[in-house]
């Protein structure tokens, strides 16, 4: 298997009538990457699914495939297979006949299709499935067929909508292990969209994070969750805590914040946004609900912050905490569940500590909206 | 064995069901008013028609005298015809009816092939206001009545009629075309006359059929003539075998568009029923005829049927 085909999309534009869907997306994909597209809905990821494949042609800017301009080659003759976000299994062929749907547009004996379609069928642990109907199979089962029918056509890159968004919680996990796996084996690249960042944050070499058209940032799991570049992205990936407030002063990679709320506080600026960050501005503090920690209370410490509680939940192998916090926005601490009975009790002040190199400061800006 | 208990098990549930989403009163009317449907209004004229088929035609004072007994009369003559004529078989009648039912397969199919696309372009271009008004407008001229459509029609193709100035203006022709006469303006009038018993049942399927399988089938490099083929056109079977069903029963039975487009020299088998019914006041011979209509066009609706394996279920849907 060679090392797969790459992707780029360069300055993209797509629009519809006045309504920009996507604006300047700039992406390169590495070939043999597992490559996720994360937003929220709406925010066009299907729009630019939909430019690879071919089935929508972006109002300006190149898509390329191996290195190769995509403009005005249909979906037909793209190297590309698309799995829909309601996988489009056909409900009147059989299993088989679905799988190796490709195969007989290309106009293969049903020997020969057969025989491929009884090997993806053992890929997939359908063994012995190929003769029963889409409708006769559990929602599993149809999407690892609808994956098996994609990867028929040999695609070099195989470009995934949301395909386990209609799965129950346990199965999508399981699934997710599956398609990293199926991915690995065949060394193909990866484009897969998802609204759900657990999944893009274990299955990808590289996330795109979108908002309304744009592209916040592009980095690796560990980097998005850890080194987010914009508000949207340290709010919308995972769970954060946001402390608005003006610049005091700045040291190295680090700034002192004058919180609106909670006095002066101490984080580090977002590796993209050092040197962006100056003495006044109106800056944003994400402090993440792991990351907080009980202790004494210490007006003098610039990593302590003071608030009342307001309830807590018992999570099972957590609680949370919330506290009163900036504005409408509360403060959840979590805190691992090691047979305590509870942590607080409501209206008790409690003084959360935390690490400045866990805090992260940057612009304010627009945060993920619930 | 066990198949047929299942169904009448299932049958059970729905009739249970059916009176509890219903209420006792209520249920119970709503299956009365069915049951004086099906007896009063289909069974019983169609039985009365069955049993006068098999009877002679007496004056009325011998009717329930001795002389009135069972016959296959009726039907023979439509096979070999009367006593007194020289030939071997019922030439006449036979061709009519031979012709009435080609006809009618013709006026199907063409209905088939003008609607099919029709119905995609309508089903498959989601709900825009442009298509509801094309919908509307394909169904106004319907709000006219069937006889006058009929004669609008035999205007537009007449000698002097609209379609025959257009011809001649754009020098197609010379002459004036006898439509009438080559009995395009009956075909044309029967299939128009139903057409829209073939475009709906067809839009409604295609519209059900999910676009992402079309696209899927087009991402994975399928034509356009395969994606219908494989996809669009096994989807939509049902519809297309429900619409061809009616129109083919309702174009076969046809009347007033025979009488009134239909050349001189041309019957249509329904015009000998009403031949007999009306003119000859012979009802027993009408209704051996009709009879005769009857079953060959059921027969063929479920004969196709089987080739193409759809089951009576799937046309009501
Ligand atoms: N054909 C179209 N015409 C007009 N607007 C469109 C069209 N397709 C998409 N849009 C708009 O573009 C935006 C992005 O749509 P898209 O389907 O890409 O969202 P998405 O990110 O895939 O959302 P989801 O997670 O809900 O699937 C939406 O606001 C949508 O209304
Ligand atoms: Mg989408």
């Amino acid at each position: 298997m060679s090392s797969g085909v790459a992707v780029d999309l360069e300055n993209i534009w797509i629009r519809f009538g006045d309504f920009v869907a996507v604006r300047e997306a700039n992406v390169s994909i590495k070939g043999g990457d597992f490559f996720s597209f994360l937003g929220p809905s709406g925010c066009g990821k299907t729009t630019i699914l939909r430019a690879v494949s071919g089935f929508l042609e972006p109002s300006q800017g190149q898509v390329r495939i191996g290195g190769k301009d995509m403009a005005g080659i249909g979906p037909n003759k793209r190297p590309t297979a698309l799995i829909f976000q309601n996988l489009a299994l056909f409900p009147l062929m059989k299993i088989w006949e679905n799988i190796s749907f490709s195969m007989e547009v290309a106009g293969a004996s049903t020997a020969e299709r057969r025989k491929r379609a009884d090997e993806l069928l053992d890929m997939i642990a359908l063994e012995g499935q190929g003769d029963k109907y889409p409708s006769e199979l559990s929602g599993g089962q149809k999407q690892r067929v609808a994956i098996a029918r994609a990867l028929c056509a040999n695609p070099d890159v195989l470009l995934l909508d949301e395909p386990l968004s209609a799965l129950d919680l346990k199965l999508r996990q399981h699934m997710r292990t599956e398609l990293r796996e199926i991915q690995k084996r065949v060394g193909i690249t990866f484009i897969y969209i998802t609204h759900d960042q657990g999944e893009a944050l274990t299955m990808s070499d590289s996330v795109a994070v979108m908002k309304a058209g744009v592209i916040d940032q592009i980095d690796s799991g560990h980097n998005i969750y850890d080194h987010p570049s914009t508000p949207f992205v340290a709010s919308f990936v995972g769970e954060n805590n946001v402390f608005r407030g003006k610049v005091k002063e700045i040291k190295g990679n680090d700034a002192l914040i004058s919180t609106n709320r909670s006095g002066e506080l101490l984080s580090r600026i977002t590796p993209s946004q050092v040197g962006k960050l100056s003495v006044g501005d109106d800056a944003m503090m994400f402090i993440r609900p792991e990351t907080l920690r009980l202790g004494k209370a210490d007006a003098s410490s610039k990593t302590t912050i003071s608030a009342d509680v307001i309830n807590e939940e018992f999570e099972g192998n957590s609680f949370s905490v919330f506290l009163k916090g900036d504005g409408d926005k509360s403060i959840k601490m979590s805190v691992p569940n090691a047979g305590q009975d509870h942590i607080s009790s409501r209206g008790e002040n409690l003084s959360l500590h935390y690490d400045a190199t866990n805090a992260v400061a940057m612009p304010a800006g627009e945060l993920a909206s619930e | 064995m066990n198949e047929t208990v299942k169904h009448t098990a299932k049958k059970k549930v729905i009739f249970s069901e059916f009176f509890r989403n219903n209420g006792a009163v209520m249920g119970s009317l709503l299956f009365g008013l069915v049951g004086f449907w099906l007896i009063f209004l289909i069974l019983l004229p169609q039985l009365s028609m069955l049993d006068y088929s098999f009877r002679y035609n007496l004056p009325p004072a011998e009717v329930g005298g001795p002389k009135d007994v069972y016959t296959l009369s009726n039907y023979q003559h439509l096979l070999y015809g009367s006593d007194t004529s020289h030939q071997r078989y019922n030439s006449v009648d036979l061709k009519v009816f031979v012709r009435t039912i080609i006809a009618a397969i013709m006026v199907t199919v063409f209905n088939i092939l003008l609607c099919y696309p029709l119905a995609y372009f309508l089903g498959q271009s989601k709900g825009s206001g442009f298509v509801r008004l094309l919908v509307v407008l394909l169904i106004i001229p319907y709000w006219i009545n069937e006889i006058l459509r009929a004669f609008a029609l035999r205007i537009i193709f007449g000698d002097s009629g609209l379609l025959n100035d257009v011809l001649i203006f754009l020098h197609i022709t010379s002459e004036p075309i006898d439509f009438i006469r080559q009995d395009i303006a009956l075909y044309a009038g029967l299939g128009y006359a139903y057409i829209l018993l073939m475009l709906f049942p067809m839009y409604n399927v295609i519209e059900s059929l999910d676009r992402n399988q079309i696209e899927a089938a087009r991402d994975m490099g399928a034509s356009w003539v395969r994606i219908h083929r494989r996809i669009v056109i096994p989807h939509a079977k049902p519809g297309i075998v429900s619409g061809a069903t009616m129109v083919f029963m309702l174009s076969a039975g046809a009347l007033a568009a025979p009488q009134i487009l239909g050349g001189p020299s041309s019957l249509w088998f329904t015009q000998l029923v009403y031949q007999w019914f009306n003119d000859s006041l012979n009802w027993q011979q009408g209704a051996a005829y009709a009879m005769v209509l009857l079953v060959s066009t059921i027969t063929i609706v479920l004969t196709v049927m089987r080739i193409f394996k759809v089951n009576m279920g799937d046309i009501g849907k």
